[in-house]
């Protein structure tokens, strides 16, 4: 009877793995012909898999993200997108039974190596998150307020002018800046973020569904200011809305969810990484065709 | 014609039929559903009249009998068995106002301190959290009597060893507010949303600078509500302090570390109404009306500073 149970479940282990061997096989692009394109690497990740509790939520993540891009990591709900974008910044760190497995190098440092501290790589690596959420304080303090903990006390008028400036945000709010933040319309306020996240300089920004909340005037701003800001920065992107990523995006990654044999547990795996015109008109994987043409998801 | 001329009659019927259901449908509703209304709202009033009706009772009383003694003799003139007319608040206002004092410098710091610790910073996940937790919830429930006798045990003698001295007063009293002013500020740090910590954190801020520069001004409305609550509270806290030593009838103006005792507005109320004199007993009524106003000040300054610079996300 054991052995009854054991059989298929060893058989189907091989299974998957044989398959995931002809995946890559059948698919060396997926690895070298996008690798080639790089010019310089911003992330290099090597199987990455989020735990929370002990479950996956995502598994198996091997892509690089390509510096001065925009990079969509697009895909439907519940695959992980998020995740795996909150790893780069080690947000993942914040929540108590987030474990990641596999490497994650940044400009060829491992990011979780033992001596790397999360506060510097934050500093490094921006985060815009899906509801703008600016701090309950005037226009000015919220861009000020990244300088500030940088420890920086002098020419604070000049850091907030450039970011927003940066951010195009300057001309609507530049005889506001000490009006209270809730003021600003919710695009002007994600703007904001958008500010007060390049305020601190960083190298990498990453973007939560930036536009989820906001109607297409504000996403058609942010979209033009995230083409203006990949000359300095690279971001990394999660986005539902396919056009967004086709629009802004150099390279896109498309990930699906998984089941296991039971329908017990799921978790997000890559299914294609390439560059985004690829992937919206010739993309390698079936999935990934039905998934941008609309047909499933 | 003739199809016409039959249809017409059978047409009005039908809608003569619909209409008579439709006003029955709409008509008042069942006598015995008005009545049963009535008697539930008049019996939720009833309540609401019985929890007003003991403030209201206290507050006519101490009026009929305190309205003579009210005089700025009141708060001015140490109060005297000689000159009942003479005497007033004046060393036990003082003592008050030290106690609280007192009482602010400890529970500010450490309350909110431990709030943080156990908002921010504990392992929900840990065991001894958990009980940490329930523990607050208990203390606050707990007599104050006990307290007083915590106090006497462990501050005035035992390991402080402070003596009868108002600080040790004042240390007993923080300590059976703490739960209090714990309980309120983790209340308003729950309330400021994980994205302001979480958009502070991206920026490269520390968790202590997120802490300090964000959460903490976020909440400082929900906590110094709390701590006016809390102190108004402990301004009328009877109980504790005969057991930690303030006298009953002190005629000097106390200091915190003075030996020689000293007073608090409800214990020198409480001597004056323990007199038979009709004079004290007006005192004593006084006395009840002053600190009634001064302690519904403070509640009203709580609510209004609430909702004044309570933060809508």
């Amino acid at each position: 009877m054991a052995q009854d149970e054991i059989k298929p479940e060893a058989a189907r282990q091989s299974r998957e793995a044989a398959a995931e061997r002809a995946a890559i096989a059948v698919r060396p692009e997926f690895r070298s012909g996008a690798e080639a394109g790089f010019k310089d690497k911003v992330f290099e990740m090597r199987g990455i898999e989020v735990l929370y509790s002990g479950v996956s939520a995502v598994k198996g993540i091997s892509m690089d993200v390509g510096h001065n891009e925009v990079t969509a990591l697009i895909g439907p709900s519940g695959c992980g997108k998020s995740t795996l974008l909150r790893c780069l910044n080690r947000m993942n760190d914040l929540i108590p039974t987030a474990e990641v497995e596999g490497e994650l190098l940044y400009h060829g440092e491992d990011l979780y190596g033992p001596n790397v501290d999360p506060v510097q790589v934050r500093k490094m690596i921006g985060m815009v998150f899906q509801k703008p959420n600016p701090f309950p304080k005037s226009v000015y303090d919220n861009i000020a307020f990244g300088p500030r903990v940088l420890g920086r006390k002098e020419g604070l008028d000049e850091v907030v002018e450039k970011a927003l400036r940066g951010a195009a945000l300057w001309g609507e709010v530049k005889d506001r800046l000490k009006d209270n933040a809730f003021g600003l319309s919710g695009g002007q306020q994600q703007r904001l973020c958008i500010a007060r996240c390049i305020a601190v300089e960083p190298d990498v920004i990453l973007m939560d569904e930036p536009c989820s909340a906001l109607d297409p005037i504000s996403t058609g701003k942010i979209e033009d200011l995230m083409i203006e800001l990949k000359e300095r920065f690279s971001i990394v992107i999660v986005t539902h809305n396919m056009q967004q990523a086709a629009r802004v995006s150099d390279r896109t990654a498309f990930l699906m969810v998984e089941l296991d044999a039971e329908e017990h547990n799921r978790w997000g795996r890559l299914v294609e990484h390439d560059v985004t015109e690829r992937i919206f008109t010739n993309p390698t994987d079936k999935r990934t065709e039905d998934y941008v043409s609309g047909k499933v998801g | 014609m003739e199809a016409g001329g039959a249809s017409a009659p059978r047409t009005r019927l039908a809608v003569a039929g619909a209409r008579a259901t439709t006003e029955a449908m709409l008509r008042n509703q069942p006598r015995r559903d008005v009545i049963r209304n009535a008697v539930f709202a008049g019996l939720l009033l009833l309540a609401v009249v019985i929890a007003l009706a003991g403030l209201l009772a206290l507050i006519l009383q101490a009026l009929a009998k305190g309205s003579s003694a009210i005089s700025p003799d009141l708060v001015n003139n140490p109060p005297s068995t000689a000159f009942p007319d003479k005497a007033g608040y004046r060393p036990a206002i003082i003592g008050s106002l030290e106690l609280i004092a007192g009482v602010l410098l400890f529970i500010v710091p450490v309350g909110v301190g431990a709030a943080l610790y156990l908002e921010e910073y504990a392992d929900k996940s840990r065991w001894w959290n958990t009980v940490i937790e329930v523990n607050i919830q208990n203390l606050a429930a707990v007599p104050s009597i006990i307290y007083g006798i915590l106090g006497l045990a462990f501050i005035v003698r035992g390991p402080l060893d402070l003596g009868f001295i108002l600080v040790a007063g004042s240390l007993t009293l923080a300590l059976l507010v703490l739960p209090m002013v714990i309980i309120a500020s983790r209340e308003a740090l729950r309330a400021v949303p994980d994205s302001i910590r979480q958009g502070s954190l991206a920026l490269g801020a520390t968790q202590w600078q997120t802490i300090r520069r964000q959460v903490l001004p976020a909440a400082i409305p929900g906590v110094a509500t709390g701590v006016i609550l809390a102190v108004s509270r402990a301004i009328g806290e009877t109980a504790p302090l005969l057991l930690v030593g303030a006298t009953v009838f002190v005629t000097f103006d106390p200091t915190p570390f003075g030996t020689d005792g000293y007073s608090a507005m409800p214990v020198q109320i409480f001597n004056y109404a323990l007199r038979p004199q009709e004079e004290f007993q007006a005192l004593a009524a006084a006395g009840i009306i002053l600190m009634l106003v001064v302690l519904l000040a403070m509640n009203s300054f709580a609510i209004w500073l609430r909702n004044r610079y309570e933060q809508r996300w």
